[in-house]
């Protein structure tokens, strides 16, 4: 295909007509409302459905929810999850669960935040939380172990109670 | 065709032996029908009420001959309810409906009571995934409970014996583990206790199930109130691989399932082969898989140096070239096989040997059901291609022992080459002046023959440990140097025994399929061989 080059005025070869109009969009902006934000100092505002990094919860008793059924680990895309299943001490108020993760490690290099274990999770025990930025000097440290999820998680509020009378 | 009937089944005609139930008329044509309670392999108690099927039978005129509706065919009656599948024999003419509403609903109606008092926590069981009342759900389940009231509590996590835990709550009183342990283990020790919503599996105080054959009924138990110990909470089943096996610990040779994930075999169960052992699998032989992932498992090839301390790790093509050089200086090779290899290993092995090729017997007590008194699982394969008992003898300075440790103490002191193929650290591999790391069972493939004289082919499940290598690759790769033999794979191997050994003649490994072939016809035409007498002798002692 050939394309013919537009002929030229005299005036629009002196390019002047598109930098004033570049200079009137620059000039209307100047007193409008300002939209950048100052990040690392200005946080954004993050709603509830939030992807972020996955976490581990506690229900309102300190008991882990996670039982290690290891669906998340099944389902996860990118193989981030990686459990160690254990049991629940015999004598612990929560013994009747009788199975938890002994250690639970979420690789942050690979996880994708696509949210697929906690959709998965039949005991609510996983979220993805608002915290995006998961920096660490060595690989190590984006090695979430079971303490640091749970840490990182903190207490949920359980509706369901689902253990209570099993 | 007197032994057979002709019926139909959702619509397609089945030709069944007389005799034979409708679940397995129906498996016949492919058509599954759901039970619980029922087992092929064990009586037949009718309890769990979802095999029932719809069972029409031709009218009968006053005459017993078939009345021919205005349509041409017999007319069919059928029954006012439901029959069970597992415990009605198929007649000729029959019209069984396996799929129709009547029967659909009926299932809807048993999975309901069943789904009552059964606690929902496959997030915990160990069960889930192969789990017949899971996959029942799914099918007729009504996805969410009618029922309000307070389900009823059981027991929880009891023992029962050392292998066994079990969960009350969860079971479905389909009473198989109960027949297994009467019927086939012979150890009438479990029983339901107490009635109705109520009813709980149990066994007396002090009677615990306690043979060798407990663990057979965690693999029967249709639902998670059954687990093994030794399985309990470590790996969910839907991570594992299956592999086809033979089960290594003596010459039955029962036909398993390894399951594995990341090179990690979890747990070893039965697979079904009626010539060898049907459903069933001793415990001795279903634990003892452990070995496998020992961490003390040899990973590199090494021989003892003084220069440099006590072991110089080698790669492969050193190890087998300084093991090849100093078999060419030796006066005489001695092998010492283990009856725990393969049919292809141990015909290697022979190959290698100048002067005694001896193989050393483990026994154990028989029980006269599965657990046979030779603990090795090869000893006629063993027996076939050249071994005997005994100490080694002959003209020999070297001596190649794969997988075994006894060497007698004199033989050792005059020996200028000890060359050892083993799994782990043992006496031998002490002395040993090179040591070769092999695999197990579950890394190699290969052929084991039991004491009936029966050709079985393993699989691999994993993938070498370190850098082990398969035992035959390592013999065929000391045979290439030696230039006594070229085998580039383990068809080659096998092809290769196949030509020079008439028991295995016009045999291949895809022949021998999942359930292996019998050879004892073979073994017993040459029976003024003494080689096979083990064989021989077994199969005569066959009821």
């Amino acid at each position: 295909m050939i394309v013919q080059r537009p002929k030229l005025t005299w005036w629009e070869r002196t390019y002047l007509p598109q930098i004033l109009a570049g200079l009137w969009l620059t000039l209307k902006h100047i007193p409008r409302r300002k939209f950048t934000r100052q990040y690392p100092e200005e946080k954004p505002l993050l709603y509830g459905d939030y992807r972020g990094a996955p976490v581990l919860v506690k229900d309102a008793d300190g008991r882990v929810k996670c039982v290690s059924c290891q669906l998340c680990e099944f389902v996860c895309p990118p193989k981030a999850i990686r459990i160690t299943p254990g049991f629940r001490p015999e004598n612990r108020f929560d013994a009747n669960v009788e199975k938890e993760p002994k250690d639970f490690v979420i690789d942050m290099l690979r996880c994708i935040y696509c949210g697929m274990c906690e959709e998965v999770c039949p005991e609510e025990a996983i979220f993805l939380k608002n915290d995006f930025a998961i920096t660490g000097y060595k690989r190590e440290e984006l090695q979430f172990h079971k303490e640091k999820l749970l840490e990182l998680g903190g207490v949920h509020d359980d509706k369901i109670w689902k253990w209570k009378n099993k | 065709m007197a032994d057979t009937v002709k019926l139909t089944i959702d619509g397609q005609e089945v030709v069944a032996p007389k005799g034979m139930n409708l679940i397995e008329a129906a498996k016949l044509v492919g058509i599954e029908v759901p039970h619980y309670c029922y087992h092929p392999k064990l009586s037949i108690a009718g309890n769990c009420r979802m095999c029932l099927v719809d069972v029409g039978l031709p009218k009968l005129g006053a005459d017993r001959k078939p009345e021919i509706g205005p349509d041409g065919k017999p007319v069919i009656v059928f029954g006012p309810k439901l029959s069970i599948g597992c415990n009605t024999p198929v007649a000729e003419g029959m019209v069984v409906y396996t799929r129709n509403e009547k029967v659909t609903k009926a299932r809807e109606g048993v999975m309901e009571f069943l789904l009552i008092n059964h606690p929902l926590d496959c997030p915990i069981c160990d069960q889930a995934g192969e789990c017949r009342l899971q996959e029942f759900s799914v099918d007729y389940g009504k996805g969410q409970s009618r029922f309000v009231e307070e389900k009823v509590h059981k027991p929880k996590r009891t023992p029962l014996g050392p292998k066994i835990t079990l969960d009350d709550e969860r079971c479905i009183l389909c009473s198989r583990c109960i027949r297994f342990m009467k019927e086939i283990a012979g150890q009438d020790c479990l029983g339901f206790v107490n009635r109705g919503s109520y009813s709980t599996l149990t066994c007396y105080p002090g009677n615990e199930p306690n043979t060798n054959y407990d663990l057979n009924i965690v693999d029967i138990c249709p639902v998670g109130a059954l687990t093994s110990n030794d399985f309990r909470f470590q790996q969910r089943v839907w991570f594992l691989k299956e592999t086809k096996s033979i089960c290594p610990n003596c010459a039955t040779g029962c036909n398993t399932v390894l399951w594995s994930r990341e090179g990690i075999v979890y747990r070893q169960t039965p697979r079904q082969n009626d010539a060898v052992n049907q459903c069933w699998m001793c415990d001795y032989g279903r634990l003892n898989y452990k070995f496998i992932n020992d961490p003390r498992r040899l990973t590199t090839p090494w021989v003892k140096s003084a220069a440099v301390g006590e072991r110089l790790s080698l790669t492969w093509p050193e190890a087998i070239h300084q093991v090849t050089d100093r078999l060419r200086d030796a006066k005489g090779i001695a092998v010492i096989g283990s009856a725990r290899a393969t049919t292809e290993e141990l015909f290697l092995l022979k190959k290698l040997a100048t002067a005694s090729a001896t193989v050393v017997p483990h026994t154990g007590e028989a029980d006269n059901f599965l657990l046979h008194a030779d603990r090795t699982p090869n000893m006629a394969g063993a027996r076939l291609v050249g071994f005997s008992d005994g100490r080694p003898s002959g003209e020999f300075t070297a001596l190649v022992v794969l997988g075994e440790e006894a060497i007698p103490s004199d033989v050792l002191a005059k020996l200028e080459l000890l060359m050892v193929i083993d799994l782990l650290p043992t006496k031998a591999t002490e002395a040993a002046h090179y040591v070769l790391p092999g695999v197990t069972f579950a890394e190699k493939r290969g052929t084991f023959i039991n004491a009936k004289g029966r050709i079985q082919r393993l699989n691999p499940a994993i993938p070498p440990v370190g850098h082990a290598w398969p035992d035959w690759q390592i013999l065929a790769a000391l045979l290439k140097e030696l230039g006594a033999g070229n085998y580039a794979s383990i068809e080659d191997v096998f092809a290769d025994m196949a030509r020079t050994l008439p028991a295995l003649a016009e045999l291949n490994l895809s022949k021998i399929t999942d359930l292996g072939i019998d050879l004892s016809h073979r073994f017993t035409q040459m029976n003024t061989d003494s080689s096979v007498d083990i064989c021989v002798a077994s199969v005569a002692k066959k009821p």
